[in-house]
Formats: C-alpha cells, structure tokens, sequence
C-alpha cells in the first residue's frame, strides 16, 4: 500500500483521465470540467442578463456533481493518501521560481500565491482573482479547457481543439517568460 | 438520477489529479519552462489512450450504458475564438498554476486562498457571456 501514499507516475495518471473520460461517455455524457462555471452562473440567475446563460443548468447537474466529487477527491487525497512530501519538481525549475522570489516547494503549492497571508495582501489577492478571471473567460471563450480541448477534443482528433491548446500555451508562455518577471519580485 | 456515479467518478478525477500532482502551481511551472516531461507525459498518455478508445468506439459503433449511440460533436471550424480564448486560459493557467479543475481539487485538498480564483473564474465566464456578441468568434 506504500505506493498509494507516493506521487503518482505520469502514465498511470494518464490511463486513469482516460478510464474517467470513458465512463462518461459511456454513461452519455462527455468530459468537460468549465462547463460547470457557465451551469453556476446559470443556477445564480445570470440568465436574466445574458442569454448565454438562459439555459436549461438542471439538464448539467450531473457535471455539478462530478465537481463536487473532485473537492471531496482532494480531501480524501490530502487526509489519507499523502506523505506531506514536497513536490519533487526539476532543480532547474526551482532556481529559475528562486530568481522571482518563491521559495523551492515545501508542499504542492508555492504559499508566495497559496499562502492565505499572500491571499489576504492586496498583490496576492489580485494575483488570484485575476487569473481565475482569465481561466473563466478564455474556457468559454474557447469552448473548453484543458479537459475538453486538451483531453476530449484531441481525443477526437479535433483540429480546433489543437488550436485552442495552442492558444493555451502561447498564453502560458507570455505568462511565465514575460509577464511572471513583472508580477513576482 | 444516478447521482452517487458522477459523485464517485469525479472523486476518482481529484484523487488522480492530486496523486499525480497536476494539480501543483510547481508543476505547470515546470511544463511552462520545458524543464520536466511529467505533465506532458499525463496528457500525452491521455491524449494516446483517449484516441485510441475513441476510435474503438466509432469503429464499432458503441453504445453506451443505456443502450443509446454514443456521438461525438465536431467543434465548430472557426479559428479565432480558439485562438484568442485559448490565449486568454493560458494567461490564467500559468498564472493561478490551475485550470477548472485543479482549481476544485485544491480546495478540497485545503488550499482554500483558491475560493478567489474561483471566485473569479465564475465572474469572468459571467463577463464572457456579457460580452459574447461583440467578440470575434
């Protein structure tokens, strides 16, 4: 049982995605995490200000469910099936973070943006919103996120998902090479 | 409804996302730099496998656990609303060191400072409905 407790190898975790996107699709349903973002805005009444959201959300419940399942995937793993190891990320990367000021791994989240006393400082507090705010806007601008464009639609040999992910990483890359220079340290 | 499947399907997802630490700001880090092949071996091994079945399915013509055709929607051929909304993700992906859901899955794993980012990816897919038509698509 020590294995458990261990991080878990990338092509173990690659198959279980897989085993998870399967069961959906045989349940008749199809694997796509942001889609819930556009359901909770729905269930908040946001359909009263844009038709994006008038929309039957009660047909999306199932996706709801599937999200709270991944917070209580998180407690379980963190409760039970963690050594509280840092994670073991390459040397490389912890000297390139050292030069913006964050300190090498001491769990699996820098607390430079993590920390709740980083949070509650008005930079930290931007740092997350604003991101969140992107994530939110350039899924369903896209269509998808990593879930459905990364996974499901290059799964299904999607040429407009391969664009999408490529949209993901010319972000990601402006984001760590350019911007991360202006925002850290 | 069978409620307690999607329950028990999405707990599987945070417990794989959490044990093969996809769910660390350190990690996407290190997939930004190039400097580690871990996060692109889960998504390459997904991708692979993922073609594989998807294909399996189509060949045979699968039906799925209720007996009804499984289907699978092409995404629309447009390019600019991949293009600049995936930019857009990856911007915040980098940034937060999450994507939708990594974001849930560190809430349950404690990390609950990311309440903020949810926060905000819930106001910005609001602003992105707002917005909708005056964007190029």
């Amino acid at each position: 049982m020590e294995w458990i407790l261990q991080p878990w190898p990338w092509h173990i975790s690659g198959f279980l995605i897989v085993v998870i996107m399967m069961f959906l699709i045989f349940l008749g349903k199809s694997f796509g995490f942001s889609s819930n973002l556009r359901t909770i805005c729905s269930a908040c009444g946001a359909g009263k200000t844009a038709k994006f959201f008038d929309f039957n959300w009660k047909s999306q419940v199932w996706n709801l469910l599937f999200l709270v399942g991944s917070i209580i995937g998180g407690f379980i793993s963190y409760q039970f099936l963690s050594t509280g190891e840092p994670v073991q990320i390459s040397e490389r990367t912890v000297e390139d973070l050292g030069q913006l000021g964050i300190a090498p791994p001491e769990g699996l989240q820098p607390l430079e943006v993590y920390g709740m006393e980083s949070a509650f400082s008005l930079s930290g507090f931007l740092i997350l919103l604003i991101g969140g705010l992107l994530i939110g806007f350039g899924a369903r601008y896209a269509g998808g996120c990593t879930s459905g464009h990364a996974i499901s639609g290059l799964s299904n040999l999607q040429l407009p998902s391969l664009v999408a992910v490529i949209g993901f990483f010319i972000g990601g890359l402006a984001m760590t090479h350019l911007l991360f220079p202006l925002i850290f340290n | 409804m069978k409620a307690i499947v999607y329950i028990i399907a999405g707990t599987a997802f945070g417990i794989v996302m959490a044990k093969s630490e996809a769910i660390s700001w350190f990690r996407i880090q290190e997939m930004f730099r190039f400097q580690d092949f871990h996060m692109y071996g889960i998504i390459g091994t997904a991708v692979i496998l993922g073609a594989l079945g998807v294909w399996l399915i189509k060949k045979y013509q699968l039906r799925d656990f209720s007996g009804n055709p499984i289907v699978f929607n092409p995404k629309e051929k447009t390019w600019t609303r991949y293009l600049l909304g995936g930019t857009f993700f990856g911007l915040g992906w980098a940034l937060t060191g999450a994507c939708p859901g990594p974001l849930f899955v560190n809430l349950g794993y404690g990390y609950y400072a990311i309440l903020i980012a949810i926060l905000g990816a819930v106001l910005g897919t609001w602003l992105y409905g707002l917005l909708r038509d005056k964007l190029p698509h």
